[in-house]
């Protein structure tokens, strides 16, 4: 067990290096430098330009530049916004809370529905049922992010007014952060309504981030399923007498469930995609739409902070299931 | 059973009295967040609403809904008879606002102006270096070239000497980096060793109090009870950010927010059609243009330019482009900026004309040349591309092949400044303080050239004309210069100008007493909700 945790942990570290230079490199290749972009049609003379560029150490050769991003990440800094000037740690850690709980959200909405249909479509295998279940997740991992949202706002929320339009709580609210997660947050305020107010504005956001990691678990799970049922053991159980809710509940769930847990966890890198187009749309607080912005503006620090603080929690939580998946799974672990 | 009313009564009185004076809060959905709290540092309109436009005050003031300046801050001024010397008289009893963290222990004085100025202009004060230190507007405003010493008089008498004489001076002191800031509040801030604590948390003498900043969502301000000009009749103010049109409109509809800016172009019908939304409009303080290169052949010949100007046809580019949303330009200066003369005639589409002017020119069967398109969409430009496309079909008519090129923005920017640059560049501006010198020396002075002047323009009559306005003191003389300068431009045509964009703002029929502000911000001092 020790060296095959050795042997996951070895594989991040190279990974990690990757993505710094990946991070590093890409925001610099695109055209433009920020300073250009700040000061707009009005434009700002040569000899400022230039103080500007040195100000944010972007007048030093690229490799020294490199070299101060890798000890500022060992140190724990990982610069400062040329927007904001705020440290980008303190940025990203305002806003995480919020992509975390609407992530958490819709990986749960994911998983509560994704699962059950699979299951379903698998043991109705060619029936109405799958061809549905089947249908839908198709359409939903073909459906544009943004496209789905404006049409759950129009229907929902002005259309019938069952919910709101966008944030994370009413405009009448003033909640005080002490978890960063609103519900929490509105619950331990004690106002009244304000709890209420945090879960309605979550639902649809949550559902539009759950739209495509459902069809994906769904799907994956119909196929797993499939192939355990077709396992001699289920034959034997279901010869037995067993009948099949209990045989899928107890017998073909628990191996099928174990690629399903590994597309769980590569779901993360998805919601983390997701979350900048249904951020956007939803006026929801978090560090996708901070990327975004912080993309448009070129500020260096930032996109190369927070993808790194992004990668970072991806490899975190694929190393995490790779390691559960060799705990549940001895085959993984020695390596057969 | 006695003792259980007595408790009970002045709870109930409470909830009764509470339930009739509801306080009053306007949402205003916020098409995104401000990059900080002190506006000194920003050039962008999203930053200056949530600041300068509510929170601070300069010491002159531009008459809500127009671009005339009024007393602010200082209730009186005189200008020497050289045009140098500025002495500004202090209005008595101006109140800082109060936080946590603050507690003002003085009005309004001297103090604060010269600790507000010289903080972005001196390098060695003490608060130079707080936050970064860049003070794009004051020095994109030539400030520090300008300001000569700021000098305090008595407590609420301050003297501006300058360098030389500069007829927009008070209209730049109206400008949002030039706010009034607490040099008492700095002071105990750098005492506590906070002192970026100043740029965080604005201390203003506006009509509405910061009272706090949630990143991305939210900001919320309360009415100034002490506002020298009284308090303004809401309660409260939320800034709910939302970035995205669509939805923005969206929230107005539903009721969440009561007034937006900038909607999608699209959008705009159904919103007129709306019984419960007053869309209002105002022409904006913008031009769209495209600058030929006046220094490369052929545009170097005025025939050339005038040609193309009458190959153009612009109410096309009004219609599909802007989809209405637009106005044609004919002058360099939007028509809410005062001197804007109305008597200039415009370069009507006549392309038979236009293909004669070119024969006369020596171009009987057009030329080859590039049309620049930005890549952003701006309140000047909603779509760049289209526009040149549609331009480049218009000339084609009079044998001109334009060839359609775009850059990144930065670079774009960056390349269009280039004193050599091959052919027209489509671009624009939008004013920052209703001076028109702000417009025609900018992007059409000799200073510029190689810089803000696309056109690489320097036409000694033009010149003089806006070099005498800038140092005449006189507004009805001034007027008079700008206005023959309109005209010498309008004969020279460095540029075509294409159109100046119409701004809406969608509001709920609730909303009363909004001004749309022709400088582009959002001023809530004044509205009421029915």
């Amino acid at each position: 067990m020790f060296s095959f945790l050795l042997k996951r942990i070895g594989v991040v570290i190279p990974t990690f290096i990757g993505v710094t230079l990946l991070t590093f490199s890409l925001i610099r290749l695109i055209p433009g430098d920020p300073v250009e972009l700040m000061a707009g049609e009005r434009g700002v003379d040569p000899v400022r330009h230039a103080e500007l560029l040195a100000q944010m150490g972007l007048d030093k050769p690229l490799l020294l530049q490199y070299w101060h991003y890798l000890t500022g990440i060992f140190q724990g800094d990982l610069g400062t916004s040329i927007v904001t000037r705020e440290p980008v740690v303190r940025e990203f850690f305002t806003l995480f809370p919020a992509t975390l709980e609407l992530s958490l959200c819709a990986i749960i909405i994911a998983v509560a529905i994704g699962l059950p249909a699979g299951i379903i479509a698998a043991v109705k295998r060619g029936k109405l049922t799958d061809y549905t279940v089947m249908g839908l997740s198709l359409t939903g991992y073909s459906m544009p992010i943004f496209w789905w949202g404006l049409l759950l706002i129009l229907l929902f929320s002005v259309g019938l007014g069952w919910t709101p339009v966008s944030g994370r709580i009413s405009a009448m609210f003033w909640i005080d952060e002490v978890t960063g997660f609103m519900v929490i947050d509105a619950f331990l305020s004690g106002e009244e309504g304000a709890l209420v107010s945090a879960l309605s504005h979550l639902i649809l956001p949550s559902i539009v981030l759950a739209t495509i990691p459902l069809a994906v678990i769904a799907r994956m799970t119909r196929s797993s399923m499939l192939e355990v049922l077709r396992e001699d053991y289920v034959q034997v159980a279901r010869a037995k007498g067993l009948s099949m809710p209990l045989v899928v509940c107890i017998h073909a769930l628990r191996n099928a469930l174990i690629p399903v847990i590994t597309v769980i966890g590569l779901q993360i890198g998805v919601l983390m995609a997701g979350a900048i187009l249904t951020e956007t749309i939803f006026s929801w607080p978090g560090v996708g739409k901070w990327m975004l912005d912080s993309i448009y503006r070129r500020d260096y620090p930032s996109v190369q902070g927070g993808i790194l603080l992004i990668a970072c929690l991806v490899i975190i939580v694929n190393l995490t299931v790779d390691i559960l998946y060799g705990v549940v799974n001895p085959r993984i672990r020695h390596n057969r | 059973m006695q003792k259980i009313l007595t408790r009970l009564l002045p709870i109930l009185l409470l909830l009764l009295f509470v339930g009739q004076v509801q306080a009053k809060t306007l949402v205003y959905c916020s098409e995104g967040s401000p990059e900080g709290f002190n506006p000194i540092f920003y050039t962008s309109g999203t930053t200056f609403d949530a600041t300068s436009k509510n929170v601070f005050e300069g010491l002159t003031h531009f008459v809500q809904g127009t671009t005339k300046l009024e007393p602010g801050m200082a209730e009186s001024w005189e200008v020497s008879a050289d045009g140098k010397v500025y002495t500004f008289k202090l209005r008595k009893g101006i109140k800082f606002h109060s936080a946590k963290h603050f507690q003002p222990t003085r009005d309004m004085n001297a103090d604060d102006v010269i600790f507000t100025f010289e903080r972005q202009w001196k390098k060695d004060h003490p608060f130079y270096a707080i936050s970064g230190g860049n003070y794009e507007y004051f020095n994109g405003m030539s400030m520090p070239d300008l300001l000569n010493t700021i000098e305090k008089v008595d407590d609420y008498t301050v003297k501006f000497v300058l360098n030389r004489p500069e007829a927009p001076m008070l209209a730049n002191l109206g400008m949002d980096f030039a706010v009034i800031q607490s040099a008492e509040y700095a002071d105990a801030m750098m005492k506590a060793g906070t002192p970026e604590k100043v740029d965080q948390w604005p201390i203003g003498t506006g009509p509405f109090v910061f009272q706090g900043y949630k990143k991305d969502a939210q900001i919320r301000y309360t009415a100034s009870a002490d506002y020298w000009k009284g308090k303004t009749p809401i309660d409260k103010l939320v800034f709910a950010i939302t970035p995205d049109a669509s939805v923005r409109y969206a929230k107005l509809k539903a009721g969440e927010c009561q007034l937006m800016p900038f909607p999608n172009p699209a959008d705009i019908a159904a919103m007129k059609a709306d019984p419960n939304i007053n869309l209002m409009q105002q022409e904006g303080l913008n031009v769209g243009y495209l600058a030929y290169n006046t220094k490369v052949a052929p545009f170097d010949n005025v025939k050339v330019r005038k040609a193309l100007n009458k190959a153009m046809n612009k109410q096309a580019i009004i219609d599909t482009v802007f989809q209405g949303a637009g106005k044609i330009a004919k002058n360099p200066i939007p028509p809410t900026i005062w001197s804007y003369n109305e008597a200039t005639v415009d370069d009507t589409f006549d392309p038979v004309a236009a293909k004669k002017l070119l024969a006369d020119a020596g171009y009987p069967d057009g030329f080859e040349m590039k049309l620049w398109a930005m890549p952003v969409q701006r309140p000047y430009n909603p779509n760049a591309r289209r526009m040149a496309e549609v331009i480049q079909a218009d000339w084609a008519k009079v044998g001109v092949k334009a060839e359609i090129v775009s850059y990144e923005w930065g670079e774009y920017l960056k390349r269009s400044k280039d004193v050599d640059r091959d052919g027209a560049v489509l671009l624009g501006w939008t004013g920052d303080n209703g001076d028109p010198d702000n417009f025609l020396a900018v992007l059409l002075g000799c200073d510029g050239i190689g810089g803000s002047n696309r056109s690489q323009w320097c036409y000694k009559p033009f010149e003089d004309l806006i070099q005498k306005a800038k140092i005449v003191a006189d507004p009805a003389e001034r007027t008079r210069l700008y206005e023959q300068a309109q005209i010498v431009f309008k004969e020279q045509a460095p540029w075509a100008t294409i159109a100046h964009s119409v701004v809406f703002k969608p509001m709920s029929k609730d909303v009363v007493n909004y001004k749309v502000d022709p400088l582009g911000g959002h001023i809530f001092y004044g509205v009421d909700l029915k």
